[in-house]
């Protein structure tokens, strides 16, 4: 069993709930639009620009938009594991609030089983570790049929 | 053909290749061409627009002056700009517009880079403010990845099979072997297509388009200067978008990793890449039934598919068929990058759509040698680039 910590990625992007984990967006009333993530000065609304921005855990539940693998190692500021493995990007789209978010699948999720369309659900996984911590960030994985 | 028509006079540009040397000279070698091939004397400019490259310090980053003060100061207004990959298109557009007011007779419009090996990354440093880092960091989103998101759906959605993406970067590989300024002229089989290795799955390395120095000009005038010049038909720019998104945009672009939410408005009728040709089409007063040829933007094989439903060549879903029956290849109904596209250039941000826009004059005079395109009188150029760019500029004679 490990002994780190586990620690958001990002700070205040996320609930760190395992089970029924949630991003942290903004709501903007006036429209009913969502934003994701936080780093919004105004509604991003034509005209709701004086709205004030509320915040929102978002839902965790959504459609598969697309995925794909990527077998290349990617640049930095990526932290890839040593030696790398090919890992797989999912878009998928918010049902409450129609909207496609990126996030990597699941561990243990194989990819030539995904089609579009198909039921996901948010999950926590580990983005990369270092001596004292884990870094979590939000992935995606198939809504058990 | 429109009222807010504008001549080519002249169009050049240097080869496309990777030899690493300074982006003025592969910039001046394109607006020599280009000023020899209107007729025009670099002191009779009386504009100069130079789109920026972001990997070359502040020369590139003010790239309309760089290149007056190669070609010799003559203390005409300049303009620089940058859209990412629409960058060329946007310094067409600045010129045309100072000409359409009246404001400049006649204006040369330059793109150059000189890039680095392997994926494009972000500038280092920490920067969490920036989704371009965020979506390296979080994510590890390269550019591919956005590309192969769009090719799965296609395939999920539409029934394309890695053998279509092949095809495309073989089509576009015969169209690219005449042309003296691409950077591979080599044919690439099907075959040879599908064996290489995969990189954002379900595109391979041979479906990714590269990056490569390159510069590319063009000359433009008004009417009134071309006819005074004697130039009986010009090739004319007839229309240019420069669109920016409507909100929201529920397409997943790069470099982000979230869309809008259309939770509270509406998506637009339009998706955005839609809207950027049928901008032009608007201007111009013509439909996709009316063109002759098309220089799409090929970063992946795939996308140039996406690009044929975008620009109105058929519906959603029929981009496979299109491709199949042969009707994008030189020679049939509508061909589509008869130049070779980005599969053989490789991606000079700052200079390729203004290259895309040199291919469409080529054609339309019928100098385009072996990649002629019969009878070409109207062609369309569309492209986008990250951070809400678009552009598609309608030319015809």
């Amino acid at each position: 069993m490990s002994s780190k910590q586990r620690v958001p990625a990002m700070e205040g992007w996320l609930t760190m709930d395992e089970d029924d984990p949630r991003l942290i967006g903004l709501k903007d009333e006036s429209s009913g639009t969502f934003f994701f993530p936080k780093d919004v000065a105004v509604s991003h609304a034509p005209g709701h620009a004086e709205t004030e921005l509320k915040e929102v855990q978002l839902s965790n539940r959504g459609r598969l938009w697309s995925y794909t693998t990527n077998h290349y190692e990617p640049p930095e500021p990526y932290v890839s594991p040593d030696p790398f493995e090919p890992y797989t990007v999912a878009a998928v789209e918010l049902t409450e609030e129609r909207m496609v978010i990126l996030g990597q699948l699941a561990e243990g999720v194989d990819p030539h089983t995904l089609s579009v369309g198909q039921e996901m659900q948010l999950v926590l996984g580990t983005l990369y570790e270092d001596d004292e911590n884990e870094y979590v960030v939000w992935k995606w994985k198939p809504v058990e049929a | 053909m429109g009222r807010n028509d504008v001549a080519i006079l002249g169009a050049g540009m240097h080869p496309w290749g990777k030899w690493g040397r300074n982006f003025v000279e592969y910039g001046v070698h394109a607006i020599k061409q280009a000023l020899k091939d209107a007729d025009v004397d670099w002191r009779d400019v009386d504009f100069i627009v130079g789109g920026d490259t972001m990997r070359n310090g502040y020369p590139g980053y003010v790239a309309g002056a760089t290149f007056a003060k190669a070609m010799g100061w003559t203390g005409i207004p300049m303009a620089s700009c940058y859209a990412a990959c629409a960058t060329g298109a946007q310094a067409i557009e600045i010129a045309r517009t100072r000409i359409l007011a009246g404001m400049c007779e006649v204006a040369v419009v330059v793109g150059a880079d000189t890039t680095p090996k392997g994926f494009l990354a972000p500038n280092k440093g920490e920067r969490s403010l920036d989704p371009d880092w965020l979506r390296f960091r979080l994510l590890g989103a390269t550019n591919p990845t956005y590309f192969g998101l769009y090719a799965q759906r296609r395939m999920d959605l539409y029934g394309a099979t890695e053998l279509d993406f092949a095809r495309v970067k073989a089509k576009n590989s015969r169209h690219g072997l005449k042309n003296p300024n691409a950077r591979y002229k080599k044919i690439f089989t099907e075959e040879e297509v599908l064996e290489s290795p995969l990189v954002a799955e379900p595109l391979r390395l041979f479906e990714i388009c590269a990056t490569s120095d390159g510069g590319a000009a063009v000359v433009l005038s008004s009417l009134d200067y071309a006819k005074k010049k004697g130039v009986s038909s010009p090739v004319r720019i007839s229309a240019v978008s420069t669109v920016s998104p409507t909100f929201p945009n529920t397409v997943i672009d790069m470099p982000e990793f979230s869309t809008d939410s259309a939770a509270g408005i509406p998506a637009p009728d339009r998706s955005f890449k839609d809207s950027i040709s049928h901008a032009a089409y608007q201007e111009a007063g013509i439909g996709p039934e009316d063109l002759d040829l098309a220089e799409v933007y090929d970063l992946s094989s795939a996308l140039e598919l996406d690009w044929y439903e975008n620009i109105g060549l058929c519906k959603p879903g029929e981009a496979e068929k299109l491709l199949r029956d042969g009707e994008t290849t030189l020679g049939g109904r509508i061909p589509v990058n008869p130049s070779g596209g980005l599969g053989c250039f490789g991606e000079a941000v700052p200079a390729q759509a203004i290259a895309q826009v040199c291919e469409l004059v080529w054609q339309l005079r019928g100098e385009a040698g072996d990649r002629q395109v019969e009878g070409a009188k109207v062609g369309i150029t569309a492209n986008q680039g990250l951070f809400g760019h678009g552009s598609s500029v309608l030319c015809s004679r």
